[in-house]
């Protein structure tokens, strides 16, 4: 037999592939390239967050990188949807890997997050009980699970106002001082009457984005003075067909589209963005947050136009998040520091500077770089005080498990009733998917 | 086959160095023979296995238990997933309506024009290899861009039909409000993309068929019309139906098209009452927004019967064409 030689070699090529295809799969979970320990050795940590803005921590990376010379920060995240960015991890701390040393909760998910507590560090283990009295008592109670778990420490929150184009109030004959404005709108009626005005002086273009955002503000905020939660109540029970303050929401929004003020956009569809861009709309509910949008989307044309003015009604707060630590982190120590840097008042305000983020710690929320901070972009507004002052008497509003799914099965009626569908029959259909998405 | 010619090669003369160790060779032969032949696909199938075999078995698995990333335990649920799916779940079937009309609306007209695209291409004309790469094209356009122009051009304020509409003095369509509209949007997206795919395959069977046949039914004075019937579509009906297995794969499977029809949060409904909300757009609505992964296994099994009974259908309907042998 002369073929066993190359045979041979052939049939070692072909184990051997084998055995590396098979070593391929089994890899990824254990390798610790980043190296390093406990202490002082080289340590890269990698920070999760998402929407088109990010968290604006570029700067500080910079500083604490140069304060902490063993430690490398890595950012992933940015310009991913908060729905796509929230099923990824909800995979990989699952999965128990894949996750970042630092990971962005948003409000409206971190109750998910409760049940898989003990997949988080807990970061009552490396000193945050301490920093308790350095965030809003509010946000740091929902950074908590139920058992006392510190699962995340808070970042920023959306307190609201109105955002307003100063350029259409004036053509079609409304007030366009901030004081004056916010004076027209004491409560959500008054400002649909002040919208019916509009749209009979201007029939170009309507007075508000959409009914899912004018909603979702409403809602916030009536639940904050109401009952304190929206579709799931405080056991996790789903309430949607009970809690007055969802249909209260719901009855004022419909309200709204009856009268012909909604601008029918999806909210962050290509649509709205373009309604941003052409500027077909004169108002927006304004969290914090929606601020950074507003310059990203509208553009450098439209600096000046756009103004800020107090909200109808009391005030409300809607989005902001937290950053916790996942087991699956390799450094959690170093993890844990990184955290509680960025959710410092120091972090706080560097995060606001960079992309409006509202803080959450009342240090920082007093300090005069946002307190008295102007935003040039919204004709030179008063932010840090339309803003702040909001913040600090704010009233929690608990989010069930999963209040996304509820929230996107109401939206959906919503936005059928935009497109002329009966509002008591999506009511009804709303209370039918609500429920079903919340099985 | 490697084997078979090992067999049968002439021996050479054999290297005095292994004379010595001629029992250890000779059995480590026969091991080599029996065994390195199943080393060889082994890779394949330690793929499969990990990649097919495994994801199959833990979704049926998964389908009778409550799994979900929100509770801290899993329990077994026996049937309780497929009795809810079946008996309660309007959103399931409305799902299934919807993916069955686009996939019907999309289906026919797409290889009725394949057809016929491609028996006029199979004709002697002006720059052939031109026309033959150009229906081609789409398929190696990125669905995720054709979703987003076709998107652009349905859209309601600022699209390119609604204002060709307008220009002959019609009333602008809200698409993604009109279910039937919807469809309708969305099947032209599949259609753009594939009609070129599936007149490639009938072009390259047109091409094996019998000139004779041709001859010989035009001698006895067939028009081209009746030659089409009668000899092309008959002789392509092992092709027909294969196309047609592949399109009832694809089309009950439909996702991209009908997620970036909408833009902007809440894209997995497809439409503000799931007016274009397919099976698979569910499957995950289910897995990733509430979270019920077990129920999420038990869409996905359901969805493999119905592209299973789908497929015989089809097949046993191709079957009946021109079915003179």
């Amino acid at each position: 037999m002369s073929v066993p030689i190359h045979r041979r070699r052939f049939a070692a090529i072909a184990l051997a592939s084998a055995m590396v295809l098979t070593g391929a799969t089994a890899c990824g979970n254990d390798d610790d390239s980043s190296g390093g320990g406990d202490s002082g050795g080289p340590v890269t940590l990698v920070v999760d967050v998402f929407g088109d803005q990010g968290f604006g921590y570029e700067d500080l990376y910079k500083q604490y990188e140069a304060e902490h010379t063993n430690v490398k920060i890595q950012e992933r995240g940015k310009g991913l949807g908060l729905g796509d960015y929230n099923t990824r991890l909800t995979q990989q701390i699952t999965a128990g890997s894949g996750a970042g040393d630092v990971v962005a909760l948003e409000e409206g998910t971190i109750v998910q997050f409760y049940a898989q507590a003990d997949k988080f560090v807990n970061l009552a283990d490396h000193g945050a009980n301490d920093l308790k009295g350095n965030f809003l008592p509010w946000k740091w109670e929902q950074g908590t699970t139920p058992d006392g778990k510190v699962l995340g420490l808070g970042t920023d929150v959306g307190s609201m106002a109105l955002c307003y184009r100063s350029d259409l109030f004036k053509a079609a004959g409304l007030p366009t001082d901030r004081e004056q404005v916010g004076a027209l709108w004491p409560t959500w009626d008054k400002f649909i009457e002040a919208g019916q005005k509009f749209a009979t002086a201007d029939k170009k273009h309507k007075f508000v984005d959409s009914a899912t955002n004018f909603y979702n503000v409403v809602l916030m905020q009536i639940a904050g003075q109401g009952t304190g939660y929206t579709y799931y109540d405080k056991s996790n029970k789903l309430v949607i067909d009970q809690n007055p303050d969802v249909q209260a929401a719901y009855q004022l929004t419909t309200k709204m589209i009856s009268a012909g003020l909604s601008n029918n956009l999806q909210s962050f569809s290509n649509e709205w963005n373009a309604g941003f861009k052409n500027g077909t709309f004169a108002t927006i509910a304004c969290p914090a947050w929606m601020t950074g949008v507003i310059k990203g989307q509208a553009g450098d044309a439209a600096a000046g136009k756009w103004d800020i003015a107090k909200a109808p009604g009391a005030g409300g707060n809607w989005g902001g998040s937290f950053l916790g630590v996942p087991k699956s982190s390799k450094h959690q120590k170093e993890a844990a520091e990184l955290a509680k840097f960025l959710t410092s008042a120091k972090g706080q305000i560097g995060a606001y500077k960079a992309v409006g983020n509202l803080p959450s710690n009342p240090q920082a929320l007093t300090d005069p770089a946002v307190a008295d901070s102007t935003n040039d972009y919204f004709s030179k507004a008063p932010v840090g005080k339309i803003f702040a002052a909001g913040a600090t008497d704010l009233k929690p509003v608990y989010l069930g498990p999963k209040n996304n799914a509820v929230r996107t099965a109401v939206e959906n009626t919503l936005r059928a009733v935009e497109q002329g569908k009966s509002a008591d029959e999506q009511w009804q259909a709303a209370l039918k998917n609500g429920a079903a998405a919340g099985k | 086959m490697s084997l078979d010619l090992h067999a049968t090669a002439p021996p050479e003369p054999r290297p005095p160095r292994a004379r010595t160790s001629h029992r250890r060779a000779s059995s480590a032969t026969k091991l080599d023979l029996k065994y390195s032949p199943y080393l060889y696909v082994l890779p394949f199938f330690l793929l499969f296995a990990v990649f097919s075999a495994y994801p199959i078995v833990y979704t049926v698995w998964i389908a009778l238990t409550d799994r979900s990333p929100l509770n801290a335990t899993i329990s077994f649920v026996g049937l309780d997933n497929f009795v809810e799916l079946i008996t309660d779940d309007p959103q399931f079937w409305n799902a299934v309506v919807n993916t069955f009309g686009m996939f019907v609306l999309s289906t026919v007209p797409q290889l009725m024009l394949a057809l016929m695209l491609a028996n006029a291409l199979n004709r002697k004309l002006r720059a052939q290899t031109f026309f033959r790469m150009a229906i081609a094209m789409p398929i190696i356009t990125s669905t995720a861009v054709v979703a987003l122009i076709f998107s652009m051009i349905y859209a309601k304020d600022f699209g390119l039909i609604n204002w060709l509409l307008d220009a002959v003095g019609l009333d602008p369509i809200d698409w993604r409000a009109n279910r039937f509209a919807s469809w309708f949007a969305i099947s032209t997206m599949v259609d753009w993309r594939w009609v070129g795919y599936n007149a490639l395959i009938y072009l390259a069977a047109m091409q094996s068929i019998s000139k004779d046949m041709y001859e010989a039914a035009a001698l006895d004075g067939a028009s081209r019309r009746r030659q089409f019937w009668s000899i092309t579509v008959p002789q392509l009906r092992p092709t027909i139906i294969f196309t047609l297995i592949i399109s009832t794969i694809g089309g009950l499977q439909l996702f991209t098209e009908p997620l970036l029809f909408t833009s902007g949060s809440g894209g997995l409904s497809g439409g503000s009452e799931g007016q274009f909300q397919t099976i698979t757009m569910y499957l995950l609505d289910v897995m990733n927004q509430r979270f019920r992964w077990g129920y999420a296994g038990a869409v996905a099994l359901v969805l493999f019967v119905l592209i299973a009974l789908m497929s015989t259908i089809n097949y046993l309907l191709a079957r009946r064409i021109s079915s003179d042998k």
